[in-house]
């Protein structure tokens, strides 16, 4: 059962990504890494991790892909248009992946300490939290989250505004900004 | 003043301060006020030797009986100047009786040409500039007679040759004034390179510098003569021959005349052109061992007195003239050196400087008086109208002569005497210095009549006698022309004795001093004789003996071709390399093509580095992604190809510090 | 049947995260248009989600999907902030192609 989940949805991981590379406008890629995300939310509850599959489609393809279709229209951006190109973007960069992708493929397939993804035998957390073994995932996850590290959560949601901030400063409307003064 | 006031080396700081203030500050300075700074210095140098005289006299006091202080002094700066390895050179000035007879004569006469002077130079624009190069050069000349080593007089040879340069060019607008300071400068150290050798190999045999310390060096070893000892007097004599212009390197001598005549009577007459004299009867413990030497020495300096006097007669220049008879009588002091008559010679330097000096000051004065006329042929009849130069210059051309009772018939006997005594050759060389005599009495004389006898050959001139200040050295300079020579030859010698050596001449045949003595008076009355046919009663017999020895007159006239052999064998191949070989292979082609390809090195590199930074986003992503990936690679390559044999104890801590710090944040 | 009761080995996953960051890096070389290449660049953050949730599945160590709990939060800020700048740059520039915003040179 897994083993078929897995295979119909990482096909369509490896299609999406696929798609985006392959398709010349932007609105076709923005769908396609929706598909990508979806897919990787179903891969996430095959592998026991249930609050981050759900968190993926809310804030991945909820949000942020919306905000890249938002972004796609406001701009209006159009077909590719053909540009003169980078040489070293092919001449360098595709061996740089090519190199990249064999060797990570062979230390994966050499490495011997990896099993195989059982569901159901529960996550550890800190032994000194001291959680049930049977637990479930989000339970354990919280658990983790606000107690040890409690401060980095902070300073995430702190970082967020930050960048909401930032993100109106810097798209703000020039000429908006001088006729609202006057 | 007593002993313990005494420091030596207020005797060159005082000029080298006066030099200072005149040289940086005098051209806002008011006239006086430089006259007075620029003699000051010379005259306090001139009391501070006078008073290390009198300290030196042993005094009636039991306690003092060999005087407040001793000779020989030495002071030495406590801070070494070289102290390296094995090498040890001080800062240190000496004071015996050779360097106090020196002083005597350097600062005295230096001061009585620093008075001259103030007249001679009043209307110059470069005066404050004059007097502080004057400065310069006493400083460096005490410091030379100073020294209490090689390397120390080194450095005051060095600069009196640097002041010898400034001064000759003083006129340094005029072409031939600027191209003598170079050519005295440069013939110059040609024997400064002899000298350094010299100083090499001092070094390497004795391993100091030290008088002092080889004096006593060599006389552990009586037996060590000749070898590399006639190499090094051989090396110090270049140098010798060089600043006192002997042959081969007296031709900067007469070229030096484009400078001011005071500056021709102090440095080319009375002082520095002795140092090569000091500085064999200063190392005269080396010359003493190396016969060989002793005998090029002799030979060297009658070759060169003769030479000289035979171009002498022939010059029409009066500053010329007396050049050429500074180079002959320098020959003189030679000759006395070499038969190692030490004494002998620094007494003919002693009067030399009295005579020679007052020829030179008496010459100025009558080119000032004729308005610059230097010519010979354009003089005549000025015995009447500028007298007490007239005087003056008719002591100094008699004593140069060797009349008696004037100083220089002393001198002068005493070398002569001291030559024939040093068997065949010494007989040989004492017939040189004889016929040198005789021509030395000719030219003089020629002189004399030509410039103050028989009608003025310029009847356009309104000569007018110097002024006082310019009147003043000439009559103590005369003075002491007539009685410089008084104190006889042996009181002398037995005075420098601890200083060079004793001096012995004596002979088995009884009265042979005085047997030589008059025949030298009877050579110097004929040239009296020859000159006054010549040039007085008969003016026409020198034409007619230049029209007889045409090819003879015309080598003589022109100082025998030697500057232009030099400037054909030396000068020009040189100037040839220069401008060819290092100017055009080894600067442009060599040097300028390396720099040429240093530039273009750096801007290809630059050419090819900069399309790097193109902006182009997917360029930096691609080379971006390539670093990534081989780091990746060699970082697992080197680890045997699996994630967990990667060191990863640094990332582990860091980890774990996290980890337990919020772990308490509960 | 036994087929399909099998357990999908955890390397696959993994090296299903590998293939998809190549593929983003990949989408980053080759696209032309600013957005896309920002898309890529959220691909390559996704396939290391991947990768960190299938290890945390691995050693049942839950601070893997901390992490990646982290990594969604900072993709988030980061796509805001990104996209602003974007836009800002299409008001000076005029243009979304990465070739023509090449300013920052020598």
């Amino acid at each position: 059962m897994h083993l078929v989940l897995f295979a119909i949805f990482a096909a369509l991981c490896l299609a999406g990504a696929i798609n985006l590379l392959v398709q010349s406008h932007p609105i076709n890629s923005a769908l396609s890494l929706i598909v990508v995300m979806t897919s990787l939310a179903v891969l996430y509850l095959l592998l026991g991790a249930e609050f981050l599959a759900i968190a993926q489609i809310i804030v991945y393809a909820g949000a942020v892909m919306v905000l890249f279709t938002f972004v796609v229209m406001l701009l209006n951006a159009g077909r590719e248009e053909r540009t003169y190109g980078s040489h070293a973007a092919k001449i360098v960069g595709f061996p740089a992946v090519a190199v990249f992708l064999a060797v990570i493929a062979t230390v994966l397939l050499r490495a011997q300490g990896l099993g195989a993804a059982h569901l159901g035998e529960g996550l550890n957390a800190a032994k000194s939290l001291g959680a049930a073994n049977d637990s479930s995932n989000l339970v354990v996850l919280s658990q983790v989250l606000f107690h040890e590290l409690l401060l980095p959560f902070e300073v995430t949601s702190v970082l967020i505004l930050i960048a909401i901030l930032g993100a109106v400063a810097l798209a703000r409307h020039e000429g908006a900004e001088r006729t609202a003064e006057k | 003043m007593n002993g313990s006031l005494f420091h030596l080396w207020f005797i060159p700081l005082l000029p080298f301060a006066g030099f200072l203030l005149n040289g940086i500050l005098g051209r806002r300075l008011p006239k006086w006020l430089v006259t007075t700074i620029a003699l000051l210095a010379p005259l306090l140098s001139f009391l501070f030797v006078l008073s290390a005289y009198v300290l030196v006299m042993p005094g009636k006091d039991p306690d003092l009986r060999h005087g407040l202080i001793q000779l020989p002094f030495v002071e030495t700066c406590p801070q070494p100047w070289l102290a390296v390895g094995a090498l040890h050179i001080d800062f240190s000035l000496v004071l015996d009786q050779l360097s106090l007879v020196m002083l005597l004569v350097v600062t005295g006469v230096g001061f009585l040409i620093h008075l001259y002077s103030v007249g001679y130079m009043h209307g110059d624009p470069g005066y404050a500039r004059y007097f502080s190069y004057l400065n310069l050069f006493l400083f460096f000349m005490t410091t030379l007679v100073l020294a209490g080593n090689v390397l120390v007089m080194f450095v005051g040879w060095e600069g009196v040759g640097l002041a010898s340069y400034l001064l000759i060019g003083f006129w340094f607008q005029k072409k031939s004034a600027a191209d003598a300071g170079k050519k005295a400068f440069l013939v110059n150290r040609v024997g400064d390179f002899g000298f350094l050798i010299g100083i090499f190999l001092l070094l390497a045999n004795f391993g100091t510098l030290t008088f002092s310390e080889i004096a006593a060096k060599l006389a552990l070893m009586p037996y060590w003569t000749g070898g590399v000892l006639t190499a090094i007097c051989l090396c110090l004599l270049i140098g010798a021959a060089g600043k006192s212009a002997q042959l081969p390197l007296y031709v900067w001598l007469p070229d030096a005349m484009e400078g001011p005549t005071p500056v021709s009577a102090l440095i080319h007459a009375a002082t520095m052109v002795t140092a090569g004299v000091y500085l064999i009867a200063r190392t005269h413990f080396l010359f003493d061992r190396s016969p060989y030497a002793l005998a090029v020495v002799a030979i060297v300096g009658a070759a060169t007195a003769l030479f000289a006097a035979t171009i002498g007669l022939v010059q029409n220049d009066i500053k010329r003239v007396l050049a050429y008879s500074t180079i002959s009588q320098l020959g003189y002091m030679f000759l006395a050196c070499g038969v190692a008559a030490y004494s002998a010679a620094i007494f003919h330097l002693v009067t030399h400087a009295f005579f020679k000096a007052l020829l030179f000051l008496a010459a100025g004065s009558v080119i000032h008086a004729l308005g610059g006329e230097q010519d010979l042929r354009k003089m005549g009849g000025l015995r009447k109208k500028i007298p007490v130069t007239f005087w003056t210059m008719t002591i100094a051309v008699f004593t140069i002569a060797g009349f008696p009772p004037l100083a220089a018939f002393f001198s002068k006997d005493a070398i002569l005497y001291a030559a024939f005594l040093q068997g065949t050759a010494g007989k040989a060389l004492w017939f040189v210095g004889l016929a040198t005599a005789l021509l030395t009495s000719l030219y003089m004389f020629r002189l004399w009549y030509m410039t103050f006898l028989g009608e003025s050959r310029s009847p356009d001139a309104h000569p007018h006698e110097s002024p006082w200040s310019m009147l003043v050295p000439l009559v103590i300079l005369a003075a002491l022309s007539v009685g410089g020579g008084w104190i006889g030859v042996e009181r002398f010698g037995a005075y420098l004795a601890p200083a060079v050596g004793e001096y012995h001449a004596a002979s088995t045949i009884p009265h042979l001093e005085i047997i030589l003595s008059i025949v030298a008076v009877l050579v110097a009355l004929e040239g009296l004789l020859i000159a006054d046919k010549f040039y007085r009663r008969k003016p026409e017999r020198p034409a007619q003996w230049a029209a007889v020895l045409p090819i003879g007159y015309k080598v003589l006239a022109n100082k025998y071709y030697i500057d232009e052999i030099y400037s054909a064998v030396l000068v020009k191949p040189l100037l040839i390399v220069s401008k060819y070989i290092l100017g055009w292979v080894v600067d442009t082609a060599i040097l300028g093509g390396l720099a040429w390809l240093l530039g273009g090195l750096a801007n290809f590199a630059g050419m090819i580095l900069q399309r790097w930074q193109s902006g182009n986003l997917r360029s930096y992503a691609a080379w971006l992604a390539a670093a990534a990936a081989a780091l990746l690679f060699f970082a697992l390559y080197f680890s045997g190809w699996s994630f967990s044999s990667l060191h990863a104890e640094p990332l582990n801590k860091i980890s774990h510090i996290t980890v337990l710090h919020f772990g308490e944040a509960r | 049947m036994n087929f399909l009761q099998q357990d999908v080995p955890i390397d696959w996953y993994l090296l299903l995260s590998a293939a998809l960051f190549s593929l983003g890096v990949v989408g980053f070389l080759i696209k032309r248009n600013l957005i896309t290449v920002f898309m890529s660049i959220e691909l390559m953050l996704n396939a290391v989600n991947l990768s960190f949730v299938a290890f945390a599945q691995q050693w049942h160590a839950v601070k893997g999907q901390i992490f990646v709990f982290f990594v969604m939060m900072v993709a988030a800020a980061e796509a805001a902030v990104g996209l602003a700048i974007i836009i800002a740059v299409f008001r000076v520039r005029a243009t979304l192609a990465v070739d023509r915003i090449d300013r920052m040179k020598l």
